[in-house]
């Protein structure tokens, strides 16, 4: 096995030369991974700065910076941003970077086809964010473009409502959907094919597992979304009648076949945050994770599960009591792998020598937060309960407590974690520990309140509100504003340490780090392995014969 | 499982991707523009798609001839072929997705919204107040919807043109899989022959459907525009029939690179996955007999 190559079969095996060379024509998954996560900060910004957009109109009730029109505009923008832009390219730039790393490939299995990937998005967003300068704007039926509110019959809508924007969003869905395929194929062939002999799949880290997962679910329900999307486009364009009663339709199919790409399109969002949790919980607790094959299967088992529980969206639509009852239990249901999950990160964490760098803060916030956005989904589980929580802030709440204290936090935990392997240098601990503590804290002075005024019932997706929500709102607005200033301190930390840092970082970064990544040099060789690595179960963080 | 390989391969850098990133943008950048054009000012999103369009032809072109003049080359592994091959089924994957949502959105019209809209279970108010006169039926007899969109139609004879199209796809799997063995035992001049008689099965096929077009849009007043039933059908059979077309171009390439001496026995993989993918086209297309036609 340990041959010593004393040639490079490598076709690619000069260093990076031009900038265009090295960028635009690149086959290197370091290099692709970082374009990901560069375009995923950007994203974040751009999404956050239409946040901030809606929170200062929200700020006291009456109408005073936005028209209606363009707060709707701001609401759905802000989602397809953070949601397809944001979130996911992280999490794959997250995936480029370290399941090679991890699993001992050289590469990526495809990584032409990688590079396509991510060249799509620049201009996938560009075509979505131009529909703002559109006459008549952009979309503005909400990120889910149910057909009642963005297909509008030819002579109907009022002027504001006749724009073009559905065709550009719909196209721009497409290419996202063309990306994330492409990405997920990428992934799984990776996987299952460029791992070095002896890394089992069951040796594998938690967080390549979770990508391998969430790659099924890609390729499952993004070509559903294409479907559902482009039959909006040929019922505002061609004249079909999908969603037309007159014509035999229903409106409400749009909703299944959107949200049966929707739900588990929420799990590919939060799976390969389980993923990076459970690498930087046992290295900060210095304890192998508790459970490893149990962690693996609560994956797949909520994979599985995503499946079978969309209508749970749609309760207030009036569906039959049959389809009530069946998706309020299987969606309960998901409690119970997301517990043995939740549970497994306290035990793995229990009776462990904790230390309390960055990654382990922003990974334990993820632990209680994340609850807290689980239970809410429970309650919102609950047909009879949904019925009057449905299209409140209280939905609001929920979701961005799994979205941004789950994802995004897990998405920083693992930027913290990494950023020394990836740059060489270790970021400063200071300020890094100063972001975590703003943003924890205005997260919940910005979301917190959310789920009072939900229950209270002040709906989602309306620029003006009555004057007894005002309190709520104002402390709401504060935290945003403040949660939004606060990430400005992360962008600080990142291109401090990428460029100006000055403290070198060690192979191995943090003492209690475990897996193939960690025995590379840091910042890792171009190319990191270029024969096969000799796969020790001594340097796995699992896999050891008494898990 | 990992191949057990002493070098691990990885591509040079290419310009393809970012090609194909711009004229993947050109194209839909050009049709969006082109649906929103006022009459008469569709130039510009007509020109933009024709240069995008365009420009995917010729990326494709570039990007498989720098693949297959790399695989002629010697340079791909087994490690790279079984990417390869992971690669193409679980694209073939996203395509049943793909098809999955059409087939679902047709079960769920024919199951439930049209049954709704002509007055059962929760849809009897619905029905009551809005559609009274309506009652529930699939076909020409109430496929249009209760305001009968698009007007009287008919509905196309599945023991026709659809059954004959279904035995030609048909023969052409199975000329497709004799091409296939007629490779492996190295029989060139049978596998020009069973090769090209597919390509030739799919051409017809397609000429069969264009027909059938025609047909439905000047004689049966089944058009695009016939509620949900012409939304349907034609969605279902369009989507199939762009997949056709590109097969049979596949297929056809496929084809010319025979008659260059690109495969051997052992190594065909472009073959194979045009094979896959043909037959992917044919039991879609089975399901579309069955539930579009014949149902």
């Amino acid at each position: 096995m340990a041959h010593e190559a004393t040639h490079d079969l490598h076709d690619d095996h000069h260093e990076p030369q031009g900038f265009f060379q090295r960028w635009v024509m690149s086959t290197n998954h370091k290099d692709i991974g970082t374009l990901y996560l560069i375009f995923s900060l950007t994203m974040f910004f751009i999404g956050g700065s239409f946040a901030m957009v809606i929170r200062a109109e929200l700020f006291k009730p009456g109408l005073q910076l936005v028209q209606p029109y363009f707060f709707n505009e701001m609401t759905t923008m802000h989602a397809l941003v953070m949601i397809f832009g944001a979130i996911m390219p992280a999490f794959v730039g997250l995936g480029n970077w370290m399941i090679p790393l991890m699993i001992g490939a050289p590469d990526m299995a495809l990584p032409r086809m990688n590079n396509l990937s991510f060249w799509i998005l620049p201009f996938a967003f560009a075509l979505l964010l131009s529909t703002l300068f559109l006459p008549g704007g952009g979309p503005a039926g909400g990120w889910t473009m149910y057909g009642g509110y963005i297909v509008q019959p030819p002579a109907g809508p009022p002027l504001s409502l006749q724009t073009g924007s559905l065709a550009y969003a719909v196209f721009a869905i497409h290419l996202m959907g063309i990306s994330s395929i492409m990405g997920a194929i990428n992934i799984i062939a990776t996987i299952l094919n460029m791992r070095a002999p002896g890394m089992d799949l069951l040796k594998m880290p938690v967080f390549v597992w979770s990508w391998l997962i969430t790659a099924f679910l890609l390729i499952a329900v993004m070509p559903v979304l294409a479907g559902a999307v482009t039959m909006l486009l040929t019922d505002k364009y061609f004249g079909t009648s999908f969603f037309n009663p007159h014509g035999g339709g229903d409106p409400v199919l749009y909703q299944h076949v959107f949200w049966f790409f929707g739900h588990p399109e929420v799990y590919i969002m939060i799976l390969p945050a389980f993923g990076i949790v459970s690498e930087v919980i046992p290295t900060f607790a210095r304890k192998p994770i508790f459970g490893y094959r149990a962690m693996v299967y609560a994956i797949a088992c909520i994979a599985f599960l995503s499946f079978i529980v969309w209508a749970h969206h749609m309760f207030a639509v009036g569906l039959p009591l049959g389809a009530d009852i069946f998706f309020m239990y299987a969606t309960m249901l998901i409690a119970v792998p997301t517990g043995v999950k939740v549970f497994n990160w306290v035990a793995t964490m229990w009776g462990g020598s904790m230390t309390f760098e960055t990654p382990m803060l922003f990974a334990i916030a993820f632990v209680i937060l994340f609850t807290i956005g689980g239970f809410s989904g429970l309650m919102l589980a609950l047909v009879p309960a949904d019925f009057q929580y449905h299209d409140t802030y209280f939905v609001v709440a929920h979701f961005h407590y799994v979205l941004v204290t789950g994802a995004a936090f897990a998405i920083m935990a693992a930027t913290y974690y990494w950023l020394p392997k990836w740059t060489g240098h270790m970021y400063n601990e200071f300020w890094g520990k100063v972001h975590f503590w703003c943003s924890v804290v205005f997260v919940n002075v910005l979301f917190f309140p959310q789920h009072f005024l939900g229950l209270a019932g002040m709906p989602r997706r309306i620029p003006d509100y009555n004057v007894a929500f005002a309190d709520f709102n104002m402390m709401s607005s504060i935290g945003g504003f403040l949660f939004g200033a606060s990430q400005l301190i992360f962008l600080g930390v990142i291109v401090h340490c990428a460029f100006f840092s000055k403290k070198k970082a060690t192979d191995r970064v943090w003492e209690g780090a475990r897996g193939l990544e960690w025995t590379l040099s840091s910042p890792p060789p171009h190319h990191s392995f270029t024969v096969p690595p000799v796969v020790r179960d001594e340097e796995l963080a699992h896999g050891h014969a008494d898990d | 499982m990992s191949q057990q390989q002493d070098i691990y391969y990885v591509p040079s850098k290419s310009q393809w991707p970012i090609v194909a990133a711009v004229v993947m943008f050109l194209t839909v950048f050009g049709a969006a523009h082109w649906l929103n054009a006022e009459p008469g000012e569709a130039g510009f999103g007509k020109t933009v798609i024709t240069i995008g369009a365009i420009g995917v032809i010729g990326m494709f072109f570039g990007w498989f001839h720098s693949v297959i003049k790399e695989s002629l080359a010697g340079h791909y592994n087994a490690q790279v072929d079984t990417s390869f091959r992971m690669g193409m089924m679980w694209f073939i994957f996203s395509e049943v997705m793909f098809f999955g949502a059409f087939f679902g959105a047709l079960f769920y019209i024919r199951n439930f919204s049209i049954p709704w809209l002509g007055g059962e279970g929760h849809g009897v108010l619905t029905h009551q107040f809005l559609y009274d006169h309506y009652s529930a039926a699939w076909g020409a007899a109430g496929g249009n919807g209760p305001m009968r969109i698009g007007g009287a139609f008919s509905t196309v004879e599945a023991w026709g043109l659809p059954l004959l199209n279904t035995l030609i796809l048909l023969t052409s799997s199975v000329t497709v899989t004799i091409a296939h063995h007629a490779l492996r035992a190295g029989h060139r001049g049978k596998i020009l022959l069973f090769l090209g008689l597919t390509v030739l099965l799919g051409a017809t096929f397609l000429y069969f459907q264009a027909h059938e077009y025609m047909e439905a849009y000047k004689e049966l007043n089944l058009t695009l525009h016939s509620g949900v039933y012409g939304s349907t059908f034609f969605m279902l059979t369009g989507f199939h029939g762009l997949h056709v077309t590109l097969g049979t171009i596949m297929l056809a390439v496929i084809w010319l690179r025979v008659l260059k001496g690109h495969f051997s026995k052992e190594h065909h993989f472009g073959f194979e996955a045009v094979a896959w993918y043909w037959h992917f086209v044919d039991v879609v297309w089975l399901g579309l007999f069955l539930f579009v036609y014949i149902l």
